[in-house]
């Protein structure tokens, strides 16, 4: 019982979060830095960030609904630090897991979305409404393809749990090539979920100043930040805990398997991020259902086929 | 869509896309723009009241500040004004300096474009790879005059710094590695695909609406309109300099960034021209404090486009009135026309493909007293500044001024 809290509050669970989150963080800023043939900040920027944010006054618009704006960045928080337990961090099982708990986690990554949308709308600010209702609308774009990504490895697995899916890959690593197409299509759904450029509109700084999150300031503000944080680490684990499951049976080496492959799918977001300018929020719609979509649905069929084939 | 789907959006004057204060007062069909109302003139600064309370040299350092990038297109189109007003002419040599300098000018404002278009649109890698290109561009700049954007070069009569050998070394140097960047950036912007969703189609305006509404410098010439001073009505040596006027007949954003990009390159080769074919001699003839009665329009092109310069001499040491009509004042008329009907997300990087420089355009504000307008002059305008705050219960003249602080 206790070494279970401890395993959910400090490691890997929450505790392990939200510094890795920082790390994340700085790794991003650092590699898009140098992408940019910048110096990028030093190691300990993110958290020097944070604390000064904690530090400053928290402003709430008069307009704004105070509960609904200081429980907002609380809930996306905690929403990212749950379904985190779910995710295999350290050795080969997650903190808990049960059948479907996939489902739940999706469940989890899309109520920081929401928080954000309905932090835009309480605030009551013009740009921040018009963020909110572009965030709304990428999620309609993104959602589908990237769960239906996250979905199609698991009718090879055939189980809908994180930990299930991974030990099953571990197994058969081959079965991995089958899905090369939705991995790709996760990592870029997933940039549409974290909001990062290309797919950055709802927060688009040259036109709406900071979208959703405009009259945001202090402590909350920073609550916010490390939630935003954290969703980096999430869905990174997620990418890679089902699309690149190798496994080596002892714990620390797979726990070092995992900074390795985290940080690489960071790499390729941080890549994305430097080498394309931001679409439009119609132009986004229309790349996920016209590409995104269709290769995800592709995907499923193929590997329905697979299975039937293989006769798993 | 109804009336009750509208949203207006003020863009300005605070606004994380502006570098200037300016104030574009959107009205959103969702995320169409129906309306737009363009509100400049928060950047007044009295420059061509304080004009005429000044002798001709000290204007010229005056003019130089009416903007932060094309500092040096304005000294000259007043310097010429003034040295035709007082028929001399300039040394060759000085000439050349000017047409040099000019040039250079051209790569670092149109180059800090592509930098901040970059930005509009997200793409903050292509931001810092220009503004880092400029950097050398502006190295030279500060090596040339002194300064890296008021460098002081012109004078009455000529320029007022030479450009020696080991100086013209620099500079051809800067401008091969330059060259090979902008072809890195033209290629960029030719093939990447992100970019060109992002700026094709965008901010429509036809050759024929270009010439309606007034259009000057690249936003005419990216709509078909070979229209450049340099080429239409030559100055300093330009009539003596090959160079192409670039054109192209995209008419949007598109264009203005092919436009811009290759005009880097042609700028290029204006530079390794006149480096090449500078002669010797004087920089500076003699110029007489008082200038002869007469008034004058002196133009030149700007990076950002045609730069007119009106100036009224009385035969004194001061002139009776100048007036500039800035590049970005005659860009700032097609405006609302490119905006409609577009997305809010292209808004601002069609208000950036102007090159707005607001502190250009704002020059001059109505007082509107009721029935008529008067003229004021200098005192009577102060006096009038220090009633309106006393009216409001602010009394300027009870302010005291702390003495100045002595450091040694």
């Amino acid at each position: 019982m206790i070494l279970g809290l401890l395993k959910i509050i400090v490691f890997p669970g929450f505790m392990f979060l939200t510094v890795y989150g920082l790390l994340f963080e700085y790794l991003d800023r650092k590699v898009h830095a140098r992408l940019q043939n910048r110096i990028g900040p030093p190691w300990y920027q993110p958290l020097a960030d944070f604390l000064k944010l904690i530090g400053k006054e928290t402003i709430i618009p008069a307009d704004a609904n105070k509960t609904i704006f200081q429980i907002l960045p609380v809930v996306s928080l905690a929403a990212v630090a749950a379904a985190f337990v779910y995710v295999p961090v350290f050795g080969k099982a997650s903190i808990a897991s049960f059948q479907g708990d996939l489902i739940v986690v999706l469940y989890f990554l899309s109520i920081p979305t929401m928080c954000l949308f309905l932090a835009g709308w309480y605030s009551r600010s013009v740009y921040s409404t018009l963020g909110s209702v572009r965030t709304l609308t990428q999620m309609f774009a993104y959602e589908v393809p990237l769960f239906m990504a996250l979905l199609a490895p698991a009718l090879i697995a055939k189980t809908w749990s994180v930990t299930g899916m991974t030990a099953f890959y571990a197994e058969h690593p081959l079965y991995i090539l089958i899905n090369i197409p939705a991995f790709i299509v996760a990592l870029i759904a997933g940039q549409g979920k974290l909001e990062r450029v290309p797919f950055d509109t709802p927060e688009a700084e040259t036109e709406i100043v900071a979208g959703p999150l405009v009259e945001y300031s202090g402590r909350l503000l920073a609550l916010f930040r490390i939630a935003v944080d954290c969703e980096l680490v999430m869905v990174a684990s997620l990418v890679s805990a089902i699309f690149l499951p190798f496994m080596t049976g002892h714990a620390i080496l797979d726990f070092i398997l995992y900074l390795v492959k985290t940080v690489a799918v960071l790499l390729f977001l941080a890549l994305m991020r430097s080498v394309m300018a931001r679409l439009r929020v119609e132009q986004m719609v229309h790349f996920c259902w016209k590409y995104l979509t269709p290769i995800a649905i592709l995907q499923i069929i193929v590997n329905l086929l697979v299975r039937g084939g293989l006769g798993l | 869509m109804s009336e009750y789907n509208r949203v207006v959006i003020p863009i300005g004057p605070q606004h994380p896309s502006l570098k200037e204060p300016g104030c574009f007062t959107v009205t959103l069909d969702g995320e169409k723009i129906v309306d737009v109302v363009v509100g400049i003139g928060y950047n007044h600064r009295g420059l061509e009241k304080a004009c005429e309370s000044r002798n001709y040299i000290q204007i010229i350092y005056l003019l130089e500040r009416i903007c932060g990038i094309c500092s040096h297109t304005h000294t000259t189109a007043f310097c010429q004004g003034v040295e035709e007003l007082a028929g001399i002419s300039i040394p060759r040599r000085a000439a050349y300096i000017r047409v040099i300098v000019a040039e250079i000018e051209r790569l670092h404002s149109h180059l800090l474009w592509l930098g901040v278009a970059a930005h509009e649109i997200g793409f903050d890698t292509m931001f810092m790879y220009a503004w880092r290109d400029r950097e050398a561009v502006l190295d030279i700049l500060a090596a040339v005059g002194g300064n890296r954007v008021n460098y002081g070069i012109n004078t009455i009569g000529g320029v007022r710094r030479d450009i020696d050998d080991s100086l013209r070394q620099d500079i051809l140097k800067m401008t091969d590695a330059l060259q090979e960047q902008v072809k890195y950036y033209q290629e960029l912007a030719l093939t990447e695909t992100t970019l060109a969703a992002r700026l094709a189609g965008i901010g429509k305006l036809s050759g024929e609406d270009a010439l309606k509404y007034g259009a000057v410098g690249p936003v005419i010439r990216a709509s078909g309109i070979d229209f450049d001073i340099r080429a239409v009505d030559p100055y300093a040596v330009y009539a003596e300099i090959p160079f192409k006027v670039i054109t192209d007949t995209h008419a949007d954003v598109f264009g203005r960034t092919v436009v811009r990009i290759l005009e880097l390159l042609e700028s290029i080769e204006i530079i390794r021209f006149c480096i090449k074919n500078m002669p010797d001699g004087d920089i500076v003839t003699k110029a007489p404090r008082r200038i002869p009665a007469g008034e004058v329009i002196s133009r030149t092109e700007a990076p950002r486009g045609e730069d007119i310069h009106y100036i009224r001499s009385n035969g004194t040491e001061r002139p009776d009135r100048v007036r500039v009509r800035a590049p970005s004042e005659a860009n700032w008329h097609a405006m609302r026309h490119m905006l409609l009907g577009q997305y809010l997300a292209d808004a601002p990087i069609t208000i950036a493909a102007i090159d707005p420089c607001f502190s250009c355009t704002d020059r001059a504000i109505v007082i509107n007293s009721g029935r008529e307008t008067e003229l004021m002059d200098w005192p009577r305008l102060r006096q009038y500044s220090i009633d309106w705050y006393k009216k409001r219960g602010i009394d300027v003249a009870s302010i005291k001024i702390p003495e100045r602080r002595m450091y040694f």
